[in-house]
């Protein structure tokens, strides 16, 4: 378990249930600053609902999510939070979100959680640059004063816009899209798709970035492009990441901590390398028994 | 024509067995419609009269057309389809770019040409009939489009909020005497309410359901204003709605009106003229507005939410509130236009605010091409000046006898064009999209990839 001062997003007994169905069943695991956190499992193991829980897309039938900004001061305010019924306290030391009480939309602007979905959701009749500065919505309102200033003609919006030009002009850079900046974000290919994704959820300014399956449908070279925007993204801006994958050559060679999960209960927990050995989730993901691993990997040559 | 190429041979026995397919199923429609006629004989009985030359001249029409259209138009339209595409000409180019301030001057001027033209005593129609009438539903056709076209939201009732703004002015007007100027944004402010009293409800509703909520609401407020006759007098509408003045010069043959001020031979025309230019500034005002919200923020989101509203839940948008300001600024220049339409007319009731006027603005948008302010404003003047011309056609009953009334087969022209339009451009007249914001170059974006919302 990782010292508490690490913590930035704590997920504790996490249960969805559809109906019958139990999609998550009492998962705990807790994420820390500045690690890249990767959720693996089966498909169907409820990897996508533990996402859509955690950006206020689905409301959990139980369970506590609980997001971290500035200090590690704030987990000490998480049990008078909870008590209290409120969504979040802000101090100047720091704020603490409880995510689970706020609308998806809150999740992004207030407690600056983004996510990209595991099917992309892009604005196809939009160009990139567009994209990236609905992404900058909430900012971008404010200087226009509610639309009030911004129909007026107000300079000052005009520079806010400039500023956000700037910004999107800085990422379209990181994920090599400048020379299609003017372009339909439809018209692009799909790996280009993939990282203007992700290029707009970063213009929302996270601190905790979501990103479900980002290498799906990426080819060797684009795949390990993707590794290294990643890894940038969490050394240079200190970002954390949540990251939902089914390449195994990603998962292990980028992140710190890893999470499975089967059938909606957690399994493992712990490092790469470690839950590269772990017997469960290699049956988890050959779909055997516990006690016949060791003969399949006799067999597959493990 | 075809030529040699393999697909490309005009197929004769196919075309002949498709007209006559056509054919005989235009006589199975026809025959009910067109073959048999109820006529009251001299006794006052009704008896079934068959017309057999016409039947069949209607289904030779039809059957000849399919097999010209199988030998000449469909090779012609593979071959072109086959050839690479050429770029647009130069002159279309140039066309292009001088044809806004083209078309802003020419209706800036249009009361001059009109006079120039049809002569002081004719004018008066010209510019009420067709001019006003057309930049009303251009008005209302640019308002429609923020709801429908930039934020995706299919709106059935917008009409509700037209017969607001309109009954907010004459109400007020009448009862109060407050004058046009201040009672303008008056309306526009009541109708804006409304529009968000409308979006609170159906902000969950998507797609059918929205168009069927939209829809009642319309006719809500319609049967409201029927039914309360204490405030609106029902059925028969409020009179004598005071006119606008011209900053306090009222448009009347008395010492103190317009005519007398200025000097000039009284004329009911110097209204009129006044009233074009009113409804213009209006409709400028809003093509203006509108441009500028594409801009900025709210008019990125508005555009955003028809793309893919989950993305834009997660960029940290209050889907609710943009939701909320598309409806209240369609709204907004809805109750504008019912406002100026109550001063123009000085009469109105129920009967001008039915589901068609609704349909109708809703048509412009859509053959118009959803989010482009010129093919609302080229479909508005098709449609509505269409309607109007047709009641000039007066050669037409040459043709078809005394009785024959052309306006009264508008419904079927709007059909007709409708279908034309899905076949030819199903996106409508102008339906790409032009960026809001540009890094380097302006690109136009295609009709294929622009969404047209989902609710």
């Amino acid at each position: 378990m990782a010292a508490a001062d690490d913590i930035i997003l704590r997920v504790e007994h996490l249960t969805m249930r559809f109906g019958w169905l139990v999609a998550v069943d009492d998962l705990s695991f807790t994420a820390r600053q500045g690690d890249i956190t990767a959720l693996i499992g089966p498909n169907g193991a409820g990897k996508t609902t533990v996402f859509n829980c955690i950006t206020g897309f689905y409301r959990p039938s139980e369970g506590r999510i609980a997001l971290r900004h500035g200090d590690a001061i704030a987990w000490e305010w998480l049990e008078p939070l909870t008590n209290g019924g409120e969504r979040s306290v802000k101090r100047p030391a720091g704020a603490l979100y409880l995510l689970e009480r706020m609308p998806e939309y809150l999740v992004t602007q207030q407690a600056r959680v983004a996510r990209t979905f595991q099917n992309i959701r892009l604005f196809p009749g939009m160009t990139v640059l567009e994209n990236l500065l609905v992404a900058q919505h909430n900012r971008l309102m404010l200087a226009s004063g509610y639309t009030l200033f911004g129909v007026l003609g107000f300079p000052s919006y005009a520079a806010a816009e400039r500023a956000a030009i700037e910004r999107a002009k800085a990422w379209l850079d990181r994920v090599d899209l400048t020379a299609r900046a003017d372009d339909a974000a439809g018209d692009l290919p799909y790996g280009a798709q993939r990282r203007l994704e992700i290029a707009r959820a970063m213009c929302t300014e996270p601190v905790l970035l979501c990103l479900d399956e980002p290498a799906a449908g990426l080819n060797p070279r684009e795949s390990a492009e993707l590794n290294e925007l990643l890894l940038a993204i969490r050394d240079q801006q200190r970002i954390s990441i949540l990251l939902i994958e089914h390449d195994m050559s990603v998962v292990m060679e980028i992140s710190d901590h890893v999470v499975v999960l089967d059938y909606g209960v957690k399994i493992a927990d712990g490092a790469p390398a470690a839950i590269r050995d772990n017997p469960k989730v290699i049956a988890a993901y050959l779909g055997v028994p516990d006690k016949d691993v060791a003969n399949v990997e006799a067999e597959v040559g493990l | 024509m075809g030529g040699d190429a393999p697909g490309l041979r005009v197929d004769t026995v196919r075309a002949l067995r498709d007209a006559g397919i056509t054919a005989l199923l235009a006589f199975g429609l026809f025959l009910p419609l067109v073959g048999f006629q109820t006529v009251t004989d001299v006794r006052n009985d009704l008896i079934l009269v068959t017309r057999w030359p016409l039947l069949l001249a209607v289904v030779a029409v039809v059957g000849i057309g399919r097999l010209a259209y199988s030998l000449a138009v469909e090779p012609w339209l593979r071959q072109r389809a086959l050839l690479p595409a050429t770029p647009a000409p130069a002159w279309r180019v140039q066309a292009g770019k001088w044809f806004l301030p083209f078309a802003i001057g020419f209706v800036v001027a249009y009361p001059a040409i009109v006079l120039a033209t049809a002569g002081f005593g004719r004018a008066v129609k010209w510019i009420d009939n067709f001019g006003i009438q057309v930049l009303i539903y251009v008005m209302l056709g640019w308002g429609l489009n923020i709801v429908v076209g930039l934020a995706g939201l299919l709106d059935l009732g917008y009409v509700a909020f037209y017969a607001v703004g309109a009954y907010s002015y004459a109400l007020l007007a009448k009862t109060f005497g407050f004058s046009f100027w201040i009672l303008l944004p008056l309306a526009g402010v009541l109708a804006s309410f409304w529009g968000i009293l409308l979006g609170f409800p159906v902000l969950r509703l998507r797609g059918d359901y929205l168009a069927i909520v939209t829809l009642a609401f319309g006719e809500i407020i319609r049967i409201v204003l029927i039914n309360w006759v204490d405030l609106t007098n029902g059925y028969a509408g409020i009179t004598g709605i005071p006119r606008p003045t011209f900053f306090g010069i009222p448009f009347n043959a008395e010492d103190d009106g317009f005519a007398a001020v200025f000097g000039l031979e009284f004329s009911p025309i110097y209204r009129t003229i006044f009233l074009y230019y009113l409804i213009l500034a209006l409709a400028l005002l809003t093509a203006f507005v509108t441009v500028r919200l594409r801009r900025l923020p709210v008019g990125r989101a508005w555009e955003a939410l028809r793309e893919d509203e989950i993305a834009c839940r997660s960029l940290g948008i209050n889907t609710t509130n943009t939701k909320l300001t598309a409806f209240a600024m369609g709204a907004m220049f809805a109750g504008f236009a019912g406002s100026f339409f109550a001063a123009r007319q000085g009469f109105i009731s129920p009967d001008s605010f039915t589901f068609l006027e609704s349909a109708t603005i809703l048509s412009i948008v859509v053959l118009g091409g959803m989010g482009s302010q010129i093919g609302v404003a080229i479909a508005a003047i098709a449609m509505i000046g269409g309607t109007e011309i047709m009641r000039e056609l007066d050669f037409l009953k040459l043709i078809f006898g005394s009785t024959f009334d052309p306006t009264q087969y508008r419904m079927l022209l709007f059909g007709f064009a409708m279908v034309l339009i899905m076949i030819w451009r199903p996106r409508g007249l102008i339906s790409t999209r032009e960026p809001s914001v540009v890094l380097k170059e302006r690109k136009i974006i295609g009709a294929d990839l622009v969404k047209e919302g989902h609710g």
